[in-house]
């Protein structure tokens, strides 16, 4: 598939006071920061998730545990995916249980990624509660899972892509549209 | 869709010898996820959920056989087990018909130990469901390689250089062959080490050093994988008695204490003759990491089964 850029439409400050807003809106909502912590979604929701727990440690002074979550193991679509899905490692060393889970991820869509990430942290112990944290929304959910916080919503078509491109493992830091090339003459 | 990742393609996991250093890879590399999963207060996932494994074993096995179950079980798999003893083997069905009519009723995988060397090749060209070699007469045992490679580079380190001397009934081991390939394939320097009786012709042509003196073996060496002498086998002559034996080629810890490197790394592949290839102590002492053996290779099943039963349907690409 050929993609080219739609638009931009968060670059390295936007993505930055993106994070420190959604972090700001966790501490309102749950009066503080006690027995919250902070789980992303392998790969970028995890990078998100260190990021949001740094602002929350700004603003309340406090670090509260941070892990991610590797969703390979509980997709539905593991017969389908062309692709060989690579195992990452889930990496959770406290008990969730009784805590108040942040689940974080780069960009929600169908929904599925947040039902297996529910799925899967259920396994690990019974949390108070899960709420969910997204950089982007852009619509087109196939289940009736909705976010919590979210940095921006982002009303897309579904032959469009929004890529989220952070530092820790991309060569930039910004949130684009992609569009599939229309055309056959290139 | 990402650059840099290698496939899978394989459907069946039937030797090491066939396989690249990268595919090696691949699976410890997943073993190492799974050994995660394992450690979870749930220790189970839904990956293969619907999917259904049948053990086809035509030889004694505990160990192998358990550890397989467990880990289909461990991925939410159906499994089911067929043992020679109770099976219409007995009653003459050929092993063709018998896996034909296994895979007739929708089984997706079939993992064989047989006594003959190929049967689980030759299984793999009847069936279309994937096949698992879990020994194969002293031709392969694949997964007991990956185990042992797994569990040695978990205690060593990177295997690139690494020293291992293989000990024993070299000849009739399909743990040694599958070790040698799967050792030689990762970089390390293997050397072989038992009574000439025990030592196949040519076995140097895989690429090890080989020795009949059990000092040379141990020296330098940073790992020892020492295989269980087949007590049975000795009605047949190839060595004058099992006390010559373990007088020669008995590991026990006045020979790690003379020869051995303070850090020696000591693998069995089990079940263990104590007091014979391993004295009491030496099997029980702080080297031996015989139980760590166990626990990877569960992990090391897990990745094999996931690898093979997720590889995804071939669609027209």
């Amino acid at each position: 598939m050929n993609l080219k850029l739609k638009s931009r439409v968060l670059d390295a400050e936007g993505i930055k006071r993106t994070i420190q807003r959604i972090a700001h809106e966790i501490i309102e909502k749950n009066q503080g920061v006690k027995d919250l912590v902070v789980i992303g979604i392998r790969l970028r929701g995890a990078f998100l998730a260190e990021r949001v727990a740094d602002s929350l440690k700004a603003i309340e002074g406090k670090k509260v545990p941070v892990g991610a979550l590797d969703i390979t193991l509980y997709r539905d679509d593991l017969t389908e995916v062309a692709e060989q899905p690579l195992v990452h490692s889930t990496e959770i060393d406290f008990d969730i249980t009784g805590k108040k889970i942040i689940l974080v991820d780069d960009v929600l869509y169908t929904g599925r990624t947040v039902r297996c990430a529910l799925d899967e942290l259920i396994d690990f112990g019974r949390p108070a509660n899960i709420q969910l944290a997204v950089l982007i929304d852009r619509g087109h959910r196939e289940l009736p899972i909705r976010p919590d916080f979210v940095g921006k919503n982002i009303p897309t078509a579904k032959n469009e892509s929004v890529e989220v491109r952070l530092k820790e493992t991309d060569d930039s830091e910004e949130v684009v549209i992609l569009v599939e090339k229309q055309g056959r003459e290139e | 869709m990402k650059k840099g990742s290698v496939k899978w393609t394989r459907k069946d996991l039937l030797g090491i010898e066939e396989l690249s250093p990268e595919e090696i890879r691949m699976v410890l590399e997943a073993a190492a996820k799974f050994r995660e999963v394992l450690t979870r207060s749930i220790p189970k996932v839904p990956t293969l959920r619907g999917r259904t494994i049948a053990n086809l074993f035509c030889e004694p096995s505990t160990r192998t056989r358990s550890s397989f179950e467990l880990a289909a079980k461990r991925l939410s798999a159906d499994t089911l087990s067929i043992a020679a003893s109770s099976s219409s083997f007995l009653k003459g069905e050929t092993l063709k018909d018998t896996a034909r009519n296994i895979e007739a009723m929708k089984v997706d995988m079939i993992i064989m130990r047989h006594t003959c060397a190929g049967a689980p090749h030759f299984l793999s060209r009847c069936v279309d469901a994937s096949v698992v070699n879990a020994g194969d007469g002293a031709h392969e045992h694949p997964t007991q390689a990956l185990l042992d490679v797994f569990t040695l580079e978990e205690t060593i380190g990177k295997l690139k250089g690494a020293k291992v001397s293989i000990i024993g009934d070299i000849s009739h081991s399909r743990v040694a062959r599958s070790n040698i390939w799967a050792l030689t394939k990762l970089g390390a320097e293997v050397t072989v080490c038992g009574p000439k009786t025990l030592l196949p012709a040519e076995i140097e042509k895989m690429g090890v050093r080989v020795t009949t003196d059990i000092t040379e073996a141990v020296k330098g060496a940073d790992a020892l994988n020492v295989l269980r002498i087949q007590l049975e086998r000795q009605n047949r002559n190839l060595f004058p008695s099992i006390r010559e034996y373990v007088r020669y080629y008995g590991i026990n810890t006045e020979l790690l204490g003379k020869y051995a490197r303070k850090k020696i790394v000591i693998m069995h592949p089990g079940p263990i003759n104590r007091g014979v290839e391993l004295s009491q102590d030496v099997a029980d002492s702080e080297f031996s990491v015989v139980l760590d053996q166990v626990t990877n290779g569960v992990a090391i099943r897990m990745a094999v089964l996931f690898l093979l039963l997720s590889k995804g349907k071939q669609s027209g690409e």
